[in-house]
């Protein structure tokens, strides 16, 4: 068993040792142009100057920092609206029945869509960024609250009720807590369309941001600026998913495994 | 106080879902109409109806609508057959060879972390604005679901029916096209399904960027125009093409459970 695992380690590494050194002899050698794709020396360079010295206005932390932001924003309101919202639709048939037929009716409109709306409105600033990541993070929160209050089962309220607990104590103490790993589920999407949705709005038009680092790199034709923005747009995204599931770990000491 | 138990009649529930999306369209009508807003920034309900109904007939930004919608389904279709044509036989193969197994999918992590929105500078750089770019994108978007849903599927396979046609002599390629296959074919729509929904999506952020034309094109041209009802019409033929890929696959995913006696 031990010894399976730590032959996959062996094999991943060499994996992916295996395509940085294909990546290297390929543009070395001039397989791939340099004006197509940039050579890892190329890449150092370019991660160097928007470190040091900055690229489209800013330093890497600070772009990385303001888009990070907006996403915390976005996210913390979706969430904070679409939680109850969805735990209420979950409840009561009557809150479904006057909530879902206008949601069915703005789901299939994809965040992504949004975009323009956004900025028709409230222009390149961050309010536009704020909207489109609520839109984006909004829905899944909404639907995967519904789903966990849906999915609790009847024994548990019919005990909870039988001992006499009270409206908010149920509320806290049953409700959330057994919907919570739907929640959870729920969230780690949401913060996945928030993430996409805002490098897509920062493309279309940023003052500062990831996505602004990747469309002036695009339009500079400046090939190893893009693969720096396009590792940062990974790498954060990435820690963000991690502080979430850290998070979730830490709501839900019982699901320990 | 029970879950979603109530003593409301199927009447009154469905006075609710009217009343519901009423009050959605007499809000934004509300506030459209009594001047609070510019119409130049929030067009009433009727205003988008009026104009939807002209692009259909007068072009904007170089067509009319429905070409532009042509356009944008073509690049879907390209993009998202790709993502099929790869994704699925590579997931059935690494289901079946471990090692390709060990060494795609190290790589195949690194990479999807990446949004696939992010991919649209490469993108137009190596294949230009046209079909190329935009295809690129949405193979991202819509690559991974097939891949991991056909990986799963293949690994779920009931090992009896491996051992069964190995002992009838069946090599490594007709288990994975006779046993495999066929066995995670619920598994590979479920998977389409979702990289359907999602190569849509990124599709429209693709064309949002860079191309010429395109659904999205209309709409960052209507975006450039200030004007939210040619914006919103996009959003709406958006919506409505997205919602038919969707029932269009979960009819293929309901007529695969049905014949299977699911």
């Amino acid at each position: 068993m031990m010894r399976g695992s730590r032959r996959r380690t062996a094999v991943a590494l060499a994996s992916l040792g295996g395509a940085v050194a294909l990546w290297w002899v390929f543009t070395a050698t001039g397989v791939i142009p340099a004006m197509r794709f940039a050579s890892p020396r190329e890449f150092a360079a370019a991660f160097e100057q928007i470190s040091s010295q900055g690229y489209a206005d800013a330093k890497l932390w600070q772009h990385a920092l303001q888009s990070c932001k907006l996403v915390a924003m976005g996210f913390a309101v979706a969430v904070a609206v679409g939680v109850p919202l969805g735990l209420a639709m979950g409840w009561s048939r009557r809150a479904e029945a006057f909530f879902n037929p206008p949601f069915l009716l703005l789901r299939p409109i994809p965040p992504l869509a949004w975009i323009p709306l956004a900025i028709v409105w409230l222009g390149l600033g961050d309010a536009a960024k704020v909207m489109v990541i609520f839109v984006a993070a909004f829905v899944p929160s909404v639907i995967n609250s519904y789903t966990g209050v849906r999915s609790i089962e009847p024994h548990l309220v019919e005990a909870a009720e039988t001992l006499g607990i009270r409206r908010a104590m149920f509320l806290r103490e049953v409700l959330v807590p057994a919907a919570l790993p739907h929640i959870f589920s729920g969230l780690r999407l949401s913060l996945q369309a928030a993430w996409t949705t805002l490098v897509a709005a920062e493309l279309v038009g940023a003052l500062r941001g990831l996505g602004q680092v990747l469309s002036a790199a695009a339009q500079d034709i400046y090939p190893a600026m893009i693969l720096v923005g396009m590792v940062a747009v990974g790498v954060c995204g990435g820690a963000m998913t991690l502080a979430l599931a850290l998070a979730e770990r830490r709501a839900m000491p019982w699901r320990a495994a | 106080m029970a879950v979603a138990r109530t003593n409301a009649s199927r009447a009154q529930l469905f006075a609710l879902s009217a009343a519901g999306l009423a009050s959605l369209f007499a809000l934004w009508s509300a506030v459209a109409a009594s001047g609070w807003v510019a119409p130049q920034f929030l067009p009433p309900p009727w205003a988008v109806a009026e104009r939807f109904e002209l692009l259909t007939s007068r072009p904007f930004a170089g067509y009319t609508i429905q070409q532009h919608l042509l356009s944008s389904i073509g690049r879907f279709l390209m993009g998202f057959g790709f993502a099929a044509a790869i994704g699925v036989p590579l997931g059935l193969a690494m289901g079946w060879f471990r090692w390709l197994d060990e060494v795609v999918s190290p790589l195949f992590e690194a990479v999807r972390f990446v949004a696939p929105i992010a991919w649209v500078p490469f993108a137009a750089l190596w294949f230009g604005t046209g079909i190329g770019g935009p295809t690129l994108v949405i193979f991202m978007g819509a690559f991974p679901p097939a891949l991991i849903n056909s990986y799963r599927g293949a690994r779920f396979v009931e090992p009896r029916l491996i051992e069964a046609a190995q002992t009838l002599g069946a090599g490594s390629w007709r288990v994975i096209a006779q046993v495999l296959l066929p066995a995670s074919v619920p598994s590979i729509v479920a998977g389409l399904r979702i990289s359907a929904g999602l190569g849509w999506q990124s599709l429209v952020g693709a064309e949002l960027i860079v191309a010429s034309s395109g659904i999205g094109y209309l709409m960052v041209k209507g975006q450039s125009n200030m004007s939210p009802s040619i914006v919103m019409s996009g959003m709406i033929a958006i919506g409505i093409v997205g919602f038919a890929i969707d029932i269009a696959l979960r009819r293929v995913e309901a007529a695969i459970h049905a014949r299977r006696g699911q």
